[in-house]
């Protein structure tokens, strides 16, 4: 069968090379690009001051050899990966970033950007450990400021509260826009790919401007209603609905998710920084100011940086429900400290709370692991397909036995 | 779904990293079974197996089972997991199993199965081949001691020395330091199988353990990793008569499951 997508996903797709397109142009006549690397970068912010942000996060194995000429080798793919196309020059993203913008989310992040700093400009924004903390807000409020006054200096522009209130405004739309994109995947019928669906996602750390963005979500959404009415799905009908959750992924990091689509199963959420995290946190349009409604909203990003990140588990349990999901894949990426030993709170929530299959996969950019995954999650599917609600009183999970030691 | 007559067999195929196991059923129940090296030719080792068998249905499982299907499109041929394969070779065997415990070439494999022997959860090593039947050649061919009684050789060991490396490499200079300060090559033999029976128990932990447990897989020959998986669990493991046959055996069944 040929998959049946909206005609507007073809931009989606070109989403890269039209945004380098576009902002040579807008950089000729004094435009700033700010490579961002993390959710938590307050993007209205960027916007405020005249700037375009865009996400500049490492998903593919070819530079790597190159960071580990001053990286470990054992530390996250994301974070090498980042520095290897920043030294080696070979992002045309980074190239044409004017500066960057990080954050203490990790150990290793926050000491790659040590090195990164000798490359370009770059701000680095402080984070609390936890968002309940006395004074966390207060913190995090006054880290938001000092990024303003960085990109003003950056840009040249200064931040107008009012314009910083209308980008409040439009990215909250987008938020909402891209969140209703991914309740089409709810559907009995899902009507669109896991993998098309985080195509489409991705895109919302790469556009220059914000209305036309909005304007080719608008028409993204009417072409799938369409097609959601008719009742199309690239799937099987019995294929098990599978929430990928964990580290961030994207074009060229998607091994697992479309390996998960490949073995039969259908990836109906991503409850991660490029699926659905934080697209249902709104920035409060209605707080007189405006950088404190900022710090509140980012704040609250269930990131597992974050101690303790029972944010996760809330959006996790609500996000299983919403989507009808049978089966749970954790993907954290090696040496990814935090989402790893998360892994096992998400697992006892999954199985224990939802009684559901929930599969942990560690795994980096390289494909020397791609057999044993594949073994491990068509034998995962099996299990899905088995213990999916219809299939249900197949017999009890074992009783545990106790060990000598 | 063609019509089979009463004579009509179904056969197992397992393409493992080290070796292809073939197992053949009919009505009755098993008609042969062969194994053979895979070698750095796998498609001309199952060609050879294969050989004598007149169609009838093939169920692949292993590493080699997309090759296979892909390369014997002319026969009816599926494939199934190495998972589902040794639940169900190891739950035909064993119809009471509810662990599943399956270490070969370079996979170790624990399955947790239901009551009614469905597979409930399962744990199985990434990429990396320490603590599998690899890690064991390798070291019996640094003690210079042949595979097929490294078991024995190890439990003629009068102190336990812990190794603490994993890997294959790391652990050889731990072993070679070892001797260097005089230890006997029996103790080191042990402390190198308390090392894979202790990674082993920490994946049997993770997926929990449930009795009886069935050992498959080529390293369920080694009679020193039994002796010591029975100490850490406290209670007897089943080693089936051929424990390297379970997988083909499983996918066999598989096939026969659809007569």
């Amino acid at each position: 069968m040929i998959p049946m997508k909206p005609d507007c996903f073809e931009k989606f797709q070109n989403a890269g090379e039209r945004f380098l397109l576009e902002v040579s142009e807008l950089q000729d006549n004094g435009k700033k690009v700010a490579g961002i690397y993390c959710l938590f970068a307050p993007v209205e912010i960027v916007r405020a001051a005249g700037a375009i942000p865009v996400s500049l996060c490492g998903k593919k194995e070819k530079p790597i050899p190159d960071a580990e000429k001053t990286l470990p080798p054992n530390l996250c793919p994301l974070i090498k990966s980042s520095y290897g196309y920043a030294v080696s020059d070979t992002c045309p993203f980074f190239s044409a970033s004017d500066f960057l913008i990080g954050e203490t989310t990790c150990d290793g992040k926050k000491k790659m950007y040590e090195f990164l700093g000798r490359i370009k400009p770059l701000h680095l924004m402080h984070l609390p450990y936890s968002a309940a903390e006395p004074h966390a807000l207060e913190f995090w409020c006054e880290q938001i400021h000092r990024l303003g006054s960085f990109v003003e200096e950056s840009t040249g522009q200064r931040i107008d509260r009012d314009h910083l209130r209308f980008q409040i405004r439009i990215h909250n739309r987008i938020r909402k826009l891209v969140r209703r994109i991914s309740l089409f995947q709810r559907a009995q019928r899902v009507p669109i790919s896991g993998l098309d669906i985080m195509t489409v996602m991705e895109t919302k750390s790469c556009f220059v401007n914000p209305e036309r963005y909005i304007s080719l979500l608008v028409e993204f959404i009417a072409e799938m209603e369409a097609i959601a009415v008719d009742g199309f799905s690239p799937f099987e009908t019995n294929a098990p609905r599978v929430l990928l959750t964990g580290c961030p992924i994207g074009k060229g990091s998607d091994k697992v998710l479309s390996m998960i689509e490949e073995s039969g199963g259908a990836v109906v959420c991503m409850e991660n920084c490029t699926g659905v995290k934080g697209l249902d946190l709104l920035v409060d349009e209605e707080e007189k100011d405006p950088f404190l409604a900022l710090a509140r909203r980012y704040l609250q990003i269930p990131c597992s940086c974050i101690t303790p990140n029972t944010g996760r588990l809330t959006l996790l349990n609500r996000l299983i429900n919403e989507y009808r999901v049978d089966a749970v894949v954790d993907l954290t990426l090696q040496c990814c400290h935090t989402y790893n030993i998360e892994s096992r709170i998400i697992g006892d929530c999954v199985e224990k709370i939802h009684g559901l299959p929930f599969l942990h996969v560690e795994t980096d950019y390289s494909n020397s692991d791609v057999e044993q995954l594949r073994t491990r999650i068509e034998a995962f599917l099996e299990i899905a397909r088995w213990s999916a609600p219809a299939h249900a009183g197949n017999g009890k999970p074992p009783a545990r036995i106790q060990f000598s030691s | 779904m063609k019509s089979r007559s009463k004579d009509q067999t179904v056969a197992g195929i397992d393409i493992g990293s080290r070796s292809i196991e073939l197992v053949v059923l009919n009505a009755d129940g098993i008609l042969r079974q062969l194994k053979t090296p895979t070698t750095f030719d796998p498609l001309g080792q199952c060609r050879r197996l294969m050989g004598e068998l007149e169609g009838g249905r093939v169920i692949a499982t292993g590493y080699g089972r997309k090759l296979f299907a892909e390369s014997f499109g002319q026969m009816d041929v599926s494939t199934i997991t190495e998972i589902q394969a040794y639940a169900l070779g190891a739950r035909f065997l064993h119809p009471e199993a509810r662990t599943v415990l399956d270490i070969g070439g370079q996979d170790t494999k624990v399955i947790s199965l239901s009551e009614t022997g469905k597979v409930f959860k399962f744990e199985m090593n990434d990429r990396c081949a320490a603590g599998t039947g690899k890690f064991l050649e390798f070291m019996a061919t640094a003690l210079q001691v042949p595979l097929e009684s490294f078991g024995e050789y190890a439990l003629r060991s009068d102190r336990r020395i812990a190794i603490s490396s994993m890997c294959t490499v790391f652990a050889e200079s731990e072993a070679t330091s070892l001797m260097a300060r005089g230890e006997r090559p029996e103790n080191i033999a042990m402390g190198l199988h308390m090392a894979i029976v202790q990674r082993t128990i920490a994946m049997l932990r993770r997926v929990g353990v449930s009795a009886p447990v069935v050992f498959a897989g080529g390293v369920a020959h080694n009679p020193c990793v039994v002796r010591l998986l029975e100490e850490q669990l406290g209670q007897p493991v089943i080693v089936p008569g051929n424990p390297d046959m379970v997988g083909a055996l499983g996918a066999a069944i598989c096939g026969k499951n659809g007569f």
